[in-house]
C-alpha cells in the first residue's frame, strides 16, 4: 500500500498525462468515417514510433565498452526508426490517393 | 542603487544562474520541444480522422516525430552520437524503400511489419533497462544513476517488464498477422488442443514472473529473459487462432498494445513525449478495434476466441444446388441496359488490381446514360477503409462510394448488381442462418436487386471459409475469372454493343 501511494506520489504529473491522454485519444477517434479507418490506423502506428525517443536514450548513454547494451541499442534504434519513418511513408501514400480530382 | 544599476544586477545574476544552470536549462528547451512534439502528435491524428485534412495530420504528426528524436538527440549526456545517426539513416532508408516499394493491396501487411519492430523497439528497451540495473550497497540502481529502493519493487520495474511483455506479444503477433495476411503463414484459423487453457495458463506464468521479479531484492537477468521469450510465444498463439478475414481487427489491437509499451517506455524514462505518444495510440487504437468489431456487428471476445473458421458450422450439406454461369456478352448486355447498376467491391478486386478497369467500365456505362455506384461494405477487402483508398487511386469520384445503409435503400431499385470478388460481405446467411459464424454481420443485401452479377475466381469458399447462398439464388449469374480480365471482356462487349 505504502509502495503504491509512494508511485502515485512521485509520478503524479505522468500520471495526469496518462489519464488525459487516453481521453484525448478517445476523443479524436470517436468521429472517424469509415473510409479512413486504415490510413488512421497507420498514422496512429507511425505515432507509437516514438518509442524510438526511448531507443535514442539507450544508446546515448551506453559506455563505450559496454559492446551489447551498444549492440542491443543499435538494433533498437534501426527498428524504431522503421517503425516511424515506414508508418509515415506508408500512410502519406494511401492519403496521397484521397488528393482531390474531381 | 539607481535603477540602471539595479538592473544590471538583475540582469548580471540572470547571466550567472544561466551560465551555472545551463544543464537545466537545456533539459527545460527539451520539456519544450516534447511538449510541441505531444502537441503536434494530437492535431495530427485529430486531422487525420477527415478526409480533406488527413495528409497534413500526417505530415503534423511526422514534424512532431522529428522534433522529439532531434530534442533527444541534443540533450545533455547523450553521447554515441555517430553511432547513432548511422542507425537512423539505416532504418530511415530500410523503412522508406519498403513502404515507397509495397503494393497498395499489401499495405495493411505493411502496417503490421512497421507495428511489429515497434513492439520490438519497446521490447529491446526493456531487456536492455533491466539488464542496467545495479545492486549497489543494498539498493537498487537504475541505468540513469537513480536510486529506486531497496528492492525491486518499483513503478521502474514494473514499466520494464510491462514494456517486455506487451512489446514482445505485439512484435510476434503483428509478424503473424502479416504472415496470414501475406500468405506465408496459413490464413485458417489454426488451434492447438486446450488453446484457451493454453493462453491463460501462459499469461498468468507470465503475470507471476513479473510479480515474482518485483519481489526481488537483487535483479535476476534470466528472468524478463524469459519472459521475452514467452511472450514471444503467447504472441503466436494469440493470432493463430484468429482467421485471416479478423486480421484488420488484431492489427488494430496489435497497434494498440504496441502504443502501450511505448508508453511503458515513457515512465521508465520519465518522458513525456514516450508517455503522450504511446498512451495516445494505446487508447485511440483500442477505440478503433472496436469501432471495426461494430462495423461487423461482433464484439472483440468474440473476434479474438475466434468463431471464424472454427469448423462449428463451415461444413454444410453441399445437395445438388445448381450455379447459373453467365457469358461476358450477356452480361455485357444486361449492364449496358440496366437502369442503375450497383457495384459491390471486395478483396478480388484489390488482388487483380482491377481499380483502374472497374473505374473505365463505371465511365462507359455512365456515357450510355446508366445511373452507376459503388456500395461499400465496412470490411470489404482486407482492412475497413481498403475498397475507398483503392478506388480513390483510379479516382473514382467520392459520392459515389455509398456506405452501407445508404447502399441498402438503393438495391430494390437496382436492376444489376456487380459483386467484384467479394464474398462474405454479400453472404444472406448472417441474416437468415444463426447457426453462422457471421450470423448477425451486417451485410449489402444485393438479393433485393433484380439481378446480380458474381465475378469471382472459382467457387472457393471466402475468408471466413463459409458457403455462400447467394451464389445459388435463381437471380444469380456467375462470371467465373480473374477480375481483371473479366472486366476487360466486359468493357470489350459494352464497347461492341
Amino acid at each position: 500500500m505504502q509502495e503504491i501511494l509512494r508511485f502515485i506520489g512521485e509520478n503524479i504529473e505522468m500520471l495526469y498525462i496518462l489519464i488525459l491522454s487516453v481521453l484525448v485519444g478517445i476523443e479524436v477517434i470517436s468521429k472517424v468515417p469509415t473510409i479512413l479507418h486504415t490510413p488512421l490506423m497507420s498514422g496512429a502506428n507511425a505515432i507509437h514510433g516514438v518509442v524510438i525517443v526511448g531507443a535514442i536514450i539507450v544508446m546515448g548513454h551506453a559506455p563505450a565498452d559496454n559492446i551489447l547494451v551498444l549492440l542491443l541499442g543499435f538494433v533498437a534504434v534501426v527498428l524504431g526508426t522503421l517503425n516511424v519513418v515506414g508508418g509515415f511513408v506508408v500512410t502519406d501514400r494511401m492519403l496521397e490517393m484521397f488528393k482531390k480530382k474531381r | 542603487m539607481d535603477l540602471g544599476t539595479r538592473l544590471l544586477w538583475g540582469l548580471g545574476s540572470i547571466v550567472a544562474v544561466v551560465l551555472e544552470s545551463q544543464d537545466t536549462l537545456a533539459w527545460y528547451a527539451i520539456a519544450l520541444a516534447y511538449l510541441i512534439a505531444s502537441v503536434c502528435f494530437i492535431f495530427g491524428l485529430k486531422l487525420l480522422s477527415h478526409p480533406e485534412t488527413a495528409r497534413k495530420g500526417n505530415f503534423i504528426a511526422a514534424t512532431g516525430m522529428a522534433i522529439a528524436i532531434l530534442a533527444t538527440l541534443l540533450a545533455p549526456g547523450i553521447r554515441n552520437h555517430l553511432w547513432i545517426l548511422i542507425a537512423i539513416v539505416i532504418g530511415s532508408v530500410i523503412g522508406t524503400v519498403i513502404a515507397k516499394k509495397v503494393k497498395m493491396t499489401a499495405m495493411p501487411q505493411m502496417v503490421s511489419f512497421f507495428n511489429g519492430m515497434g513492439g520490438a523497439c519497446a521490447a529491446l528497451i526493456g531487456l536492455i533497462e533491466f539488464k542496467e540495473l545495479q545492486y549497489v550497497n543494498g539498493v537498487i540502481v537504475t541505468s540513469m544513476g537513480d536510486v529506486i529502493g531497496s528492492s525491486l519493487l518499483s513503478g521502474h520495474t514494473l514499466a520494464i517488464l510491462g514494456g517486455i511483455l506487451i512489446g514482445s506479444v505485439s512484435f510476434s503477433g503483428s509478424i503473424i498477422a502479416m504472415g496470414k495476411l501475406e500468405g506465408f503463414v496459413t490464413e485458417k484459423s489454426v488451434r492447438l488442443p486446450f488453446q484457451q487453457g493454453i493462453n491463460a495458463l501462459l499469461l498468468l506464468v507470465m503475470l507471476g514472473i513479473i510479480g515474482y521479479t518485483l519481489t526481488l531484492e537483487q535483479p535476476i537477468f534470466w528472468l524478463p529473459l524469459l519472459l521475452f521469450v514467452l511472450a514471444l510465444i503467447y504472441g503466436v498463439l494469440f493470432v493463430l487462432p484468429i482467421g485471416g478475414a479478423d486480421m484488420p481487427v488484431v492489427i488494430s489491437l496489435l497497434n494498440s498494445f504496441t502504443g502501450l509499451a511505448a508508453a511503458c517506455g515513457g515512465f521508465i524514462y520519465d518522458n513525456q513525449v514516450m508517455l503522450t505518444g504511446g498512451i495516445l495510440v494505446g487508447s485511440a487504437g483500442t477505440i478503433l478495434t472496436i469501432l471495426m468489431c461494430r462495423a461487423m456487428n461482433r464484439s472483440l471476445t468474440n473476434v479474438i476466441l475466434g468463431a471464424f473458421g472454427s469448423g462449428a458450422a463451415a461444413a454444410q450439406e453441399e445437395g445438388e444446388k445448381v450455379i447459373r454461369e453467365i457469358s461476358p456478352s450477356d452480361a455485357a448486355i444486361l449492364l449496358a441496359y440496366a437502369r442503375k447498376v450497383m457495384i459491390v467491391p471486395g478483396y478480388g478486386l484489390a488482388v487483380a488490381q482491377a481499380q483502374h478497369t472497374v473505374h473505365e467500365l463505371e465511365k462507359l456505362l455512365e456515357e450510355r446514360g446508366v445511373e452507376v455506384l459503388y456500395a461499400i461494405h465496412p470490411v470489404a477487402g482486407r482492412m475497413p477503409g481498403h475498397m475507398n483508398v483503392l478506388l480513390a487511386e483510379a479516382d473514382v469520384p467520392y459520392d459515389k462510394l455509398l456506405e452501407l445503409e445508404e447502399a441498402n435503400e438503393q438495391f430494390p431499385t437496382t436492376d444489376v448488381v456487380l459483386v467484384i470478388g467479394a464474398n462474405d460481405v454479400v453472404n444472406p446467411a448472417a441474416k437468415t442462418d444463426p447457426s453462422s459464424p457471421i450470423y448477425g454481420m451486417p451485410i449489402l443485401e444485393v438479393d433485393k436487386a433484380k439481378t446480380v452479377i458474381v465475378l469471382k475466381r472459382s467457387m472457393r469458399a471466402g475468408y471466413a471459409g463459409i458457403e455462400n447462398e447467394l451464389f445459388y439464388y435463381p437471380k444469380t449469374r456467375m462470371l467465373f475469372g480473374d477480375a481483371k480480365a473479366s472486366l476487360e471482356q466486359l468493357i470489350e462487349e459494352i464497347k461492341q454493343l
